[in-house]
């Protein structure tokens, strides 16, 4: 929460070691930017959906390593701070529509799944809050929708891949369940399918042409008057 | 416990009062001229002094935000007798720049219809998919619903653009909406669905039928994703933190191919290409007036000052999409994205009194117009601590009227992007005020997504003319795969035509010749890759010794 006396309110933060008085009331990202940092890489959409400024940290007094993303924490006094630009981690290719949706998906692609100690560091460590492990259990029993619905927030920004001590990168067995959910189990919607038929048909060419041959005014006419269904 | 300081209480008690009263209720839509005179005296596009008319190049006396202007009435950023074309890094026959939906969408295309996979290349300025593409929240339209088409769609489309769409490309935009969707799911993206299996649909700001739809307010998010793991697993080539700076060109006139950037080692690589696919995105990164911005890092307007540099064809700059709703509070997120599905789903824009004041699904210019005046013009907007002012928009009634739950289930990212600074959607409205969201217009294309300059291809963000002076919502998203598969589809045709010259940068002289007759004395330079964001002290006492 924000207070309205702190705003001038200066912390120390420890960038890769360089410390630095920013304001208290930045985050991470803008504090950095306003110590001197130009980004490159660790900065993308700057708004939580992309995953590109994951960082981890310490604050002072604590033996606790935390993740975060820079764009959405915000500082606090004697923060030690570095980021992880990158996670490096093999996505493995296939042809979605040689799979099937279960166990067997993933075991085939990242065996190293069934080395799960359940130790749930993964999801201490994500900061959209999602039960990581949870999800990477359901893929290993093969329960798909269960894997889909509870990763569906994920950012792919590495945090759960670089704790993880079995090794495994859950962001892309997330990735692999929720393809596999959509496409065999919740399957495609048939009236869009109807619609795509009707557009191929050219059932609407002479409706849209006929929009087209109207001057400006009877096509504002048209547009006002027309008729809508909310 | 509230997120909002003591100042703002009071006004914060009104809301909740008149919270009861106001389930259901909502203020008729606007009349056309009144809609015409909110636009007139307060959207950001009528302030006749935050223009220019361009005084070079091939649209010439198009007025443009003066933002737009300094970087098009710019030097370039490197000099041909800088860099040796004779060094070929990559020799390809498609070269796609930018990794947004557009740009992916082309690659799949391009390799579809029988371009080697070794022969295509994508370069993108950041990662993979760092692109407004996966930012998008509320939705995609397309006319999927029984009692909707695309006729009804493409009437939409064009009086939400004040008439000035370019037509063919409205109706490619509506006619292959269904076939996006899906396109869509067949390579397995998650959209919302009803127990019915059916799309599950919301309205939008100037949309006349439930058209939207999503998965759940990560809808960029998802489709992006899922584009990408398809696009890694059919191992097109790529090279991330590589932005294309200048496009090539040969001595017959066509564009062949770009100078790139390598943005880790400083370093510029030449790429040969028989055909270029533009999809570089917008410019939300300008700050168009001092605007606060919803856009990726990258948002820089880079492609649209690369291709004029080459002598395309430029339209609709004019007009700049002012999203109604940025966040106002907390100072941390200002600017960023409050989806228009909040308010297709029940939540209503508020003033300072807690009353309602403006039907809340006008078209975004209409809406974002409506929002400025009743913080400027009446002086009924909410002050924050740090003097900003801002509108309420009551997201709790969103379970109010849909079920308890419904913020939890439909808007988890922005549920959760408020819970990290204290305010909880489900119990406290947002404040809000418009926010720099879109760039209407771009580069020139035809239905074949061909600019006016051989060999260059463009589509999405980056291009003009599909939505005229005004974008509906869930259209962006629409277009980047409409337009971003056609130009897979037709650079891929293209490149059977195409026998390359001398390579050469004479087009970059050529500007600068224009430059110097026009009289600007500038020492702007262009494109900007990045924004500047660094502390004053930095900036000032910057050297380069390494």
């Amino acid at each position: 929460m924000i207070m309205e006396n702190n705003e001038s309110k200066m912390v120390t933060i420890h960038v890769m070691g360089k410390s630095h008085e920013v304001p208290g009331d930045l985050t991470i990202m803008k504090a950095m930017e306003y110590a001197g940092h130009q980004f490159r890489r660790g900065s993308g959409c700057r708004g939580g959906y992309c995953g590109a400024c994951a960082t981890i940290y310490r604050t002072k007094g604590s033996y606790k390593l935390l993740g975060a993303l820079a764009c959405q924490k915000m500082v606090e006094n004697d923060m030690y701070i570095a980021q992880i630009p990158f996670s490096p981690a093999e996505k493995k290719t296939y042809d979605i529509n040689d799979l099937r949706a279960d166990a067997n998906a993933f075991m085939v692609h990242y065996p190293e799944i069934s080395r799960c100690l359940s130790c749930n560091t993964c999801t201490k460590a994500c900061p959209q809050d999602i039960m990581v492990m949870d999800y990477v259990q359901a893929a290993l029993r093969g329960d798909v929708s269960e894997a889909a619905r509870l990763s569906f927030d994920c950012i792919s920004c590495g945090l759960c891949a670089v704790r993880c001590p079995a090794e495994i990168v859950p962001y892309n067995i997330a990735q692999l369940a929720r393809r596999l959910y959509s496409k065999y189990v919740d399957g495609p919607a048939e009236h869009v399918l109807e619609k795509v038929k009707e557009v191929e048909e050219g059932k609407f060419d002479a409706e849209i042409a006929e929009l087209q041959s109207l001057d400006r005014e009877a096509l504002k006419e048209r547009y006002e008057t027309r008729e809508k269904r909310l | 416990m509230s997120g909002y300081p003591e100042s703002m209480q009071e006004s914060l008690r009104l809301v909740e009062k008149t919270r009861p009263d106001r389930v259901g209720k909502a203020l008729p839509e606007m009349t056309a001229d009144e809609k015409e005179k909110v636009l007139q005296d307060w959207h950001p596009d009528f302030k006749s002094d935050q223009k220019r008319a361009l005084k070079i190049g091939p649209s010439k006396g198009m007025l443009v935000p003066h933002e737009v202007a300094d970087n098009l009435e710019a030097h370039t950023i490197i000099k041909p007798g800088e860099i040796d074309l004779s060094n070929i890094d990559y020799d390809v026959d498609v070269l796609i720049i930018g990794a947004g939906g557009a740009g992916l969408s082309a690659a799949f295309l391009a390799q579809e219809k029988g371009i080697p996979t070794e022969k295509i290349l994508m370069v993108q300025k950041l990662r993979l998919g760092d692109a407004n593409s996966k930012m998008s929240q509320g939705g995609i339209q397309a006319a999927v619903a029984p009692d909707d088409n695309p006729a009804i769609h493409y009437l939409d489309v064009i009086g939400g653009g004040h008439y000035e769409n370019k037509p063919e490309l409205a109706e490619l935009l509506v006619k292959e909406g269904p076939d996006v969707i899906r396109w869509h799911e067949e390579f397995g993206v998650m959209y919302d669905k009803l127990e019915d299996g059916t799309m599950q649909l919301a309205p939008g700001g100037g949309t006349s039928r439930k058209r939207m739809l999503s998965c759940k307010d990560y809808t960029g998010l998802e489709i992006t994703r899922v584009l990408i793991d398809e696009f890694l697993s059919r191992e097109i080539p790529f090279v991330e933190l590589t932005s294309a700076v200048e496009f090539i060109m040969d001595d017959k006139g066509q564009v062949a191919g770009a100078v790139l950037y390598d943005m880790d080692h400083d370093e510029y690589l030449i790429c040969r290409a028989k055909v270029t696919v533009l999809a570089t995105g917008g410019f939300g990164r300008l700050h168009i007036q001092g605007f606060e911005t919803t856009n990726h890092y990258g948002s820089t307007n880079d492609g649209v000052v690369m291709a004029y540099h080459a002598g395309a064809n430029l339209r609709d700059l004019d007009s700049t999409q002012f999203h109604p709703t940025g966040a106002a509070f907390p100072e941390q997120i200002v600017g960023q994205l409050c989806t228009e599905k909040l308010r297709a789903r029940g939540a209503q824009p508020l003033n300072i009194d807690g009353e309602l004041f403006v039907y809340p699904l006008e078209t975004r210019d209409v809406e974002a117009s409506a929002l400025i005046r009743e913080c400027y013009g009446r002086e009924k907007g909410i002050v924050t601590p740090t003097g900003m002012r801002g509108i309420w928009l009551d997201t709790p009634l969103i379970d109010v009227i849909n079920g308890d739950g419904t913020i939890e289930r439909e808007f988890a990212s922005m549920l959760r992007n408020f819970n990290k600074f204290g305010i909880d959607i489900r119990k406290e409205p947002m404040l809000v005020f418009p926010t720099l969201h879109y760039q209407n217009g771009g580069v020139e294309i035809n239905a074949r997504c061909e600019t006016n300059v051989p060999g260059l291809f463009a589509a999405g963000e980056v291009t003009g003319g599909v939505h005229g002076k005004n974008r509906l919502m869930g259209n962006s998203q629409l277009e980047l795969y409409v337009f971003g598969r056609r130009a897979g589809v037709f650079a891929a045709e293209h490149v059977k035509n195409v026998e390359l010259g001398g390579l050469t940068l004479s087009h970059l002289d050529r500007y600068e010749k224009w430059l110097d007759e026009a009289g600007i004395e500038t020492d702007r330079k262009a494109p900007i890759l990045l924004p500047e964001y660094r502390g004053k002290k930095t900036l000032e006492h910057q050297i380069k010794l390494l």
